[in-house]
């Protein structure tokens, strides 16, 4: 009598880890489920959106224009819609997309709010007085190539003032989640009245143009715009993800983190500024486009959890569709004229976003 | 053999002084609570003894090493933390969070063997069934019970516990407060507990101390350190200390008036 019980307690216990197990296995496997649907679904929208445009050009002829384009040089007028203005729109959307929403998940990560992202943390505003400053000093008067620079050199350099300004702060304070996001709206603040004063002293064809690049799109992407996004994208993500777990860690609140032997103070700097190349890299080149880095972390986290390890591929590829999506939607929707992307994102992912603040179970889903 | 020593310990926040010369021993296997009013720097001692925060003045040595001079993560294969709630935000799952645990002894993934502790803590704890729910959905006892399975898969030789009851119902009380004692004993762990309610301090601990703005005012076995003089003095309240097993049991009177003999 007495065997039969305890043997039966030890199947019982053997189920029940093995239940667990089972249980997490499918869990994870949802994860990556999720991670492989987001990549499918990028291939699918970008060659939807390599077909749709005003310069007309059959499905099967610009899949035959791509193909044949990787061996020989563009030369037709259609070719060069393909090759040089669909493609790279396509794939400074995709690399934009996941390099914000990469950006915003680590932001919220190590800062523990669901607030951050590049632009609650004054990068996009960095970058709009930095690009307003060169356009309005002349640069985006010289036509051509190194007014362009100028402006993005500028814009990515001021982008990232805010940045060092917050880490700067927290060698006099400590650098806690508190400290750094409410310096970040400081210079999100800053940054946007200094742009403010520079427009209203501005001729109005400056102000213009640079209102233009300010409101984020992708329509200023070429192929030497991808090349250097990509290095940083490739840079910048290895690293993130060799801090995901310690970003987990620190999920659990910074006294827990400590005893658990992770440098708070130090991870969290060192991914700020990872975070904050990747997303001014971005913003340079593009302008403001909001929303990606804010929602796309948000959406992920509601499917998949909040592990970081699998939360940075995830939210990296589902960002990518969500932006790439958006861009074909403000190319098209009312042709030919094109909408700013930066527009797009902010109308949709509004409306969006409050719709997933209503129907959420718990604090932060 | 003395496993944690604190020396002349002092810490203040900004210039405000919460620890003042404060020197303890912990033997090993031993249970040290820590008890005393609100502010009187419980908590803080804690922190410090975990290098959470660093004390201005003043050492603390395990194993005879000064833990300043031990690396992070060195130090969080030694010693334990188990905070008094979550201050999660993000979902987590609580096998996740136990998993946490492992972070000093390993680098960027687990394995098989770490999967296996997990569980075996979980089962220890008895929170199987809770293992892929979030951590924020369960209760305050369920939580505390998580945040002990997380230390205990950090394998450390002293837990730290920053009032673990003071959120609980009295049946989780005892629950947590048994599996603690349990574990102190079977696995030769020393343990320190900030803890507000005497009688558990009284009944649970081996050795108490009680604190009071920021100084040790007594130290000892329970008998001798929860008395009604002592009582009176540090909580300013008028208490009956009755014996229950050769442990004292407190029933509080009444608070003594301000006027009188406390200043």
């Amino acid at each position: 009598m007495k065997m039969a019980s305890s043997t039966e307690t030890i199947t019982g216990t053997r189920t029940r880890r093995a239940e667990i197990k089972e249980e997490y296995k499918r869990f994870t496997g949802r994860k990556i489920l999720f991670i492989f649907s987001s990549l499918i679904l990028i291939f699918i929208i970008a060659g939807v959106a390599a077909t749709l445009g005003s310069y007309p050009i059959t499905v099967t002829e610009v899949y035959s224009i791509i193909w044949h384009g990787l061996f020989k040089n563009v030369e037709t007028t259609k070719e060069i819609v393909v090759w040089n203005l669909r493609l790279p729109r396509i794939l400074m959307g995709i690399l934009a997309g996941m390099g914000l929403a990469i950006a915003g998940t680590m932001m919220q990560g190590i800062l523990r709010n669901p607030l951050a992202s590049p632009f609650t943390l004054g990068i996009a505003s960095g970058a709009g007085f930095g690009a307003a400053l060169a356009i309005l000093l002349g640069a985006g008067i010289i036509a051509g190539g190194t007014g362009k620079y100028l402006i993005i050199g500028n814009a990515f350099v001021f982008s990232l003032i805010p940045t060092f300004v917050i880490i700067g702060l927290t060698r006099y304070k400590r650098a806690t989640p508190e400290t750094m996001i409410l310096a970040g709206i400081a210079m999100l603040y800053i940054f946007n009245a200094a742009t403010t004063l520079l427009m209203y002293f501005a001729e109005a064809e400056a102000v213009k143009a640079a209102y233009f690049w300010m409101v984020g799109s992708l329509g200023k992407a070429s192929w030497d715009a991808i090349l250097p996004v990509s290095i940083v994208l490739a840079g910048c993500v290895p690293l993130l993800m060799w801090k995901s777990w310690d970003v987990n860690v620190m999920g659990a609140g910074d006294e827990t983190a400590k005893s658990l032997g992770i440098n708070i103070g130090r991870t969290r700097i060192f991914i700020m500024i990872i975070a904050s190349l990747l997303a001014a890299a971005i913003i340079s080149f593009t302008g403001t486009i909001g929303f990606i880095g804010l929602v796309a972390p948000h959406m992920c986290r509601m499917v998949i959890g909040g592990d970081n390890r699998f939360l940075i591929p995830a939210s990296g590829l589902f960002g990518a569709a969500l932006l790439l999506g958006a861009d074909t939607i403000a190319r098209t929707i009312i042709a030919p004229v094109i909408l700013p992307v930066g527009v797009l994102t902010a109308f949709m992912g509004g409306p969006l976003f409050l719709y997933l603040i209503m129907r959420r179970r718990r604090e932060f889903w | 053999m003395v496993k944690l020593k604190v020396k002349d310990v002092e810490f203040s926040y900004a210039s405000v002084p919460v620890l003042n010369g404060i020197c303890i021993e912990l033997a090993e296997s031993e249970m040290l609570g820590v008890v005393g009013p609100n502010g009187a720097g419980k908590s803080t001692l804690i922190r410090c003894i975990d290098r959470i925060l660093a004390p201005q003045k003043g050492s603390i040595l395990l194993d005879e090493r000064d833990i300043k001079e031990m690396r992070l993560m060195e130090l969080a294969q030694k010693m334990g933390y188990i905070p008094q709630s979550t201050s999660q935000i993000f979902p987590a799952t609580v096998f996740d969070t136990v998993l946490m645990g492992r972070r000093p002894h390993l680098g960027w993934r687990s394995s098989e063997k770490d999967t296996e502790m997990v569980l075996d803590m979980l089962q220890m704890l008895n929170i199987e069934e809770f293992a892929m729910r979030d951590i924020n959905e369960l209760s305050g006892g369920q939580q505390q019970k998580v945040f002990i399975a997380r230390a205990l898969t950090q394998e450390p030789d002293v837990l730290l516990l920053d009032e673990p009851t003071s959120n609980l119902d009295i049946r989780h009380q005892l629950e947590v407060m048994d599996i603690i004692k349990n574990i102190v004993r079977e696995k030769q762990l020393s343990a320190i507990m900030a803890i507000h309610d005497l009688n558990l301090a009284s009944r649970y601990s081996d050795r108490i101390i009680m604190m009071n703005s920021g100084e040790i005012f007594s130290a000892g076995d329970p008998v001798s350190v929860l008395t009604p003089d002592n009582i009176k003095w540090v909580y300013g309240v008028e208490a009956e200390v009755n014996n229950n097993n050769g442990r004292p049991y407190i029933v509080p009177i009444k608070p003594i008036r301000e006027d009188g003999k406390r200043t």
